[in-house]
């Protein structure tokens, strides 16, 4: 092609029943207005970054996790009716490494806590969090229990937070379809301070009850301190 | 009549009066401590083997319900709430006090094997020391926590360290020849199979378990210092939605509003029983329905369809539940003396959808028979697995479908009749098979039974003449129970007995309120199934159990 001439794209050349097929029968749902702003070119010109992030908003693996009484909505907005899976983001991982989201559906107490910093920890980057629930925003009805962690963004950073209690399952899917469009937009989570890390033993701070315990935890274990008095 | 009992009445069964009890245990006797549901015996701590083995062996008392424990200004008190299997109407209170100082108690465990697990729970959140116990330690708080939170001299601001251990092979000092190592395996807390935050240590010598033991409190929301804490007339009643939470929450509410009804006199009007009968039964088909669904993925995950039935089943009776409470899964629809609002308007609606929903089970149930009973590769992997004798059932204080798959027939809806059970005519399932088979197929009969249920209370409120449409009685606004006293009260949850002690102070709060939770009771039979088995075998045999942990650690 010579150099003076623009790029015109010759229909004659051009196989064109699909796409008119497309564009004529069946309306907008097949993407018909897609295939007519492309028109034959194959090509797409974008930044890779841009799409790589509509590529992760567009499927995610969700960790599947179940902690308390939300886990039944959640199960819920995964099956029939709900159907999370049309979003593009329905396939529950039993592993924490296969997956990109994790949502956290119940209450975190102190048992479980340093449980749920290690998955979290397995999961693969980026990864994403959506708190479902009262419970991970503050510790909802729980929050004066003795041994509840008064919100699950102590432990781990959380992009979305679902309220109610539980959510229904609607609310559910808005919650995960808001955090798809955000990670499709490149919108990174704010990175909160989390008060409760998992460290070696022989890491913390000496005090009383660091001294007290001294011979039941070995040095090398990992442990995860509370500080309840300071806890919202 | 359906709800005769249909074996007659043996030596266990005999009825005796308070003083003849006392004549029986004689100088074990040192005071009485009546309670409203039964007489209660003060007993010295090192006689409670002795007194508990009189009562179930000479006078028939053969069900721990619950242990329950608390801190008094002076001194500390376990309780153990013993009934009959077959009349739990029997039921007799055993008082034992401990020092101050020194809370040592003889523990129970010798006679009752459930009372393992409650002796532990009373150490863990009392404080109580229990001589003789096979294996007291912590249960439901980390192993690593300061002070027990329900004594009375707890500090809740205290720093507290929690450890996330590393096991070691447990048996492998045992073993010294290379051909009989073991090997451990977590199952839990985190995994799929295990219905929630449950932990299971399981030893392995090659593919088969020899020891599994569950480790629970991972799901410990401190729910009896929440209820603790809470006004009786309003403040506890949105918490017992979420001990079961598999939309069990009506029946929950009921064990609640059951115990404090009875506490304070309060008499419920007929048209709002019928209404809490009907809505309790619809709870029990919607946690039923996911007991199925969860089991078939256990059992193997190409029953992932049936799960999606199940559940389409499931969402058809939330919605009506939705419709009569205003909520999906927390209902919080009962109130003390009644419940909070009457049926939806137009009540027709209401009527025919419920109707259409019953017409359709009958077919759903077909369907699940063919999906998964009548499936081969299920029966090979339920049937003479997960085996529990009734003897060992009711040795464990199981209950529930769990004790029914296993022939026990104790169902309280029946034997304790409360709401508006004993004017319906429905039947108590139980099966022999007292294997995961059973089990499961108790429940899917209950589904049929519940449908019967539901469709009696239907006719019955579609007649109910307009003016006595009485939703709820009389009561107080605040609520102040006399001093000290205690009752405990159950109901047949989903899961079996689900039971609540309180004892009153004098103010509207009550001053120890403990949960007897039958996922509790019934998890505690894992070990006798699992042990010697596959670990398949394991994980049908907790499916086939359907613990909820929100119940089992409240």
């Amino acid at each position: 092609m010579s150099s003076d001439q623009p790029f015109i794209t010759d229909e004659s050349q051009v196989v064109t029943e699909t796409r008119d097929a497309r564009m004529t029968g069946q309306g907008d749902r097949f993407n018909s207005r897609l295939r007519e702003a492309f028109g034959s070119s194959p090509f797409i010109l974008t930044k890779f970054d841009k799409f790589l992030n509509w590529c992760r908003g567009s499927s995610m693996f969700m960790l599947q996790f179940g902690i308390a009484c939300c886990s039944i909505e959640m199960m819920h907005t995964y099956a029939v009716k709900h159907d999370l899976d049309r979003f593009g983001s329905g396939v529950p991982r039993a592993s924490p490494r296969q997956a990109d989201v994790m949502i956290v559906p119940g209450t975190i107490v102190s048992k479980f806590a340093p449980r749920m910093k290690r998955v979290y920890d397995q999961m693969p980057e980026p990864k994403f969090v959506v708190g479902m629930g009262s419970c991970t925003i503050s510790g909802g009805p729980f929050q004066e229990g003795y041994n509840v962690i008064k919100g699950a963004e102590e432990v781990i950073p959380i992009d979305i937070h679902v309220p109610g209690c539980p959510p229904r399952p609607e609310a559910l899917v808005y919650g995960v379809v808001k955090l798809q469009e955000r990670v499709a937009n490149g919108e990174a989570a704010p990175v909160t301070v989390k008060p409760y890390e998992l460290e070696e033993f022989s890491d913390l701070e000496r005090d009383e009850l660091v001294d007290k315990l001294a011979d039941q935890i070995d040095d090398d274990e990992l442990v995860m301190r509370y500080n309840f008095a300071d806890s919202p | 009549m359906s709800l005769e009992r249909p074996d007659s009445v043996d030596d266990g069964a005999v009825e005796r009066t308070p003083d003849e009890l006392e004549a029986l245990l004689g100088d074990l006797v040192v005071d009485r401590d009546d309670h409203l549901n039964a007489p209660g015996f003060v007993i010295r701590p090192d006689t409670v083997q002795e007194t508990l083995s009189i009562l179930k062996e000479q006078a028939g008392y053969d069900h721990l319900s619950v242990v329950s424990a608390q801190e008094y200004e002076n001194r500390y008190e376990s309780i153990y709430h013993l009934k009959k299997f077959d009349d739990p109407t029997q039921e007799v209170s055993v008082v034992v006090p401990a020092d101050k100082d020194n809370p040592v108690s003889e523990s129970a465990e010798p006679v009752f094997r459930t009372a393992d697990w409650h002796e532990r729970e009373a150490y863990d959140l009392i404080g109580i020391e229990y001589d003789d116990h096979p294996d007291l330690r912590r249960i439901l708080l980390p192993e690593t926590w300061q002070g027990h939170p329900l004594s009375m001299d707890y500090d809740k601001d205290r720093p507290q360290i929690a450890t996330l251990p590393e096991h070691a092979n447990p048996l492998q000092e045992h073993h010294k020849d290379a051909e009989s190592d073991t090997m451990f395996l977590n199952i839990g807390p985190h995994h799929p199979a295990t219905h929630g935050v449950l932990h299971l240590k399981t030893t392995l010598d090659g593919e088969q378990v020899i020891d599994v033991e569950p480790d629970i409190g991972y799901l410990h929301r401190s729910e009896e210092q929440m209820a603790q804490n809470g006004t009786y007339r309003h403040q506890i009643m949105p918490y017992p939605d979420r001990w079961d939470y598999i939309s069990a929450g009506l029946l929950n509410e009921w064990a609640y509003a059951r115990a404090a009804e009875d506490l304070a006199d309060i008499e419920v009007p007929e048209y709002a029983q019928v209404i809490r009968t009907m809505g309790a039964e619809m709870c029990r088909i919607a946690a039923h329905m996911l007991a199925l669904a969860t089991f078939a993925l256990d059992i193997n995950g190409d029953f992932t369809a049936t799960f999606m039935y199940a559940i389409n089943d499931r969402e058809r009776v939330q919605n009506l539940l939705e419709d009569l409470t205003g909520q999906r899964l927390m209902f919080n629809y009962f109130r003390l003396g009644g419940v909070v609002w009457d049926l939806p308007e137009p009540r027709e609606e209401f009527f025919s959808k419920t109707r259409d929903f019953l017409d359709q089970l009958p077919e759903s149930i077909e369907e699940y028979h063919n999906l998964i009973t009548s499936n081969e590769i299920f029966q090979m992997r339920t049937i003479d697995t997960g085996v529990l004798p009734p003897e060992v059932a009711k040795n464990y204080g199981a209950t529930g479908p769990v004790a029914r798959g296993s022939g026990v027939d104790y169902d309280l809806r029946r034997d304790d009749p409360y709401g508006y059970y004993d004017e319906l005519d429905w039947d108590v399932i139980t099966e022999d098979g007292c294997d995961n088979f059973s089990r499961l197929l108790v429940r899917m009969r209950e589904v049929e039974e519940s449908a019967k249920i539901i469709e009696q209370c239907v006719d019955l409120l579609e007649d109910w003449p307009e003016d006595e449409r009485n939703i709820q009685a009389n009561v107080p606004r605040t609520l102040r129970p006399d001093d000290d006293t205690e009752i405990y009260r159950a109901v047949e949850g989903a899961k079996g007995e689900l039971g609540i002690y309180i004892r009153a102070d004098g103010t509207d709060k009550p001053a120890r309120f403990k949960i007897r939770s039958p996922c509790f009771s019934n998890l505690q039979t894992l070990p006798e199934m699992a042990n010697g088995e596959y670990i398949p075998d394991v994980v049908a045999a907790l499916g086939s159990l359907d613990i909820v942990l929100g119940e089992v650690d409240r």
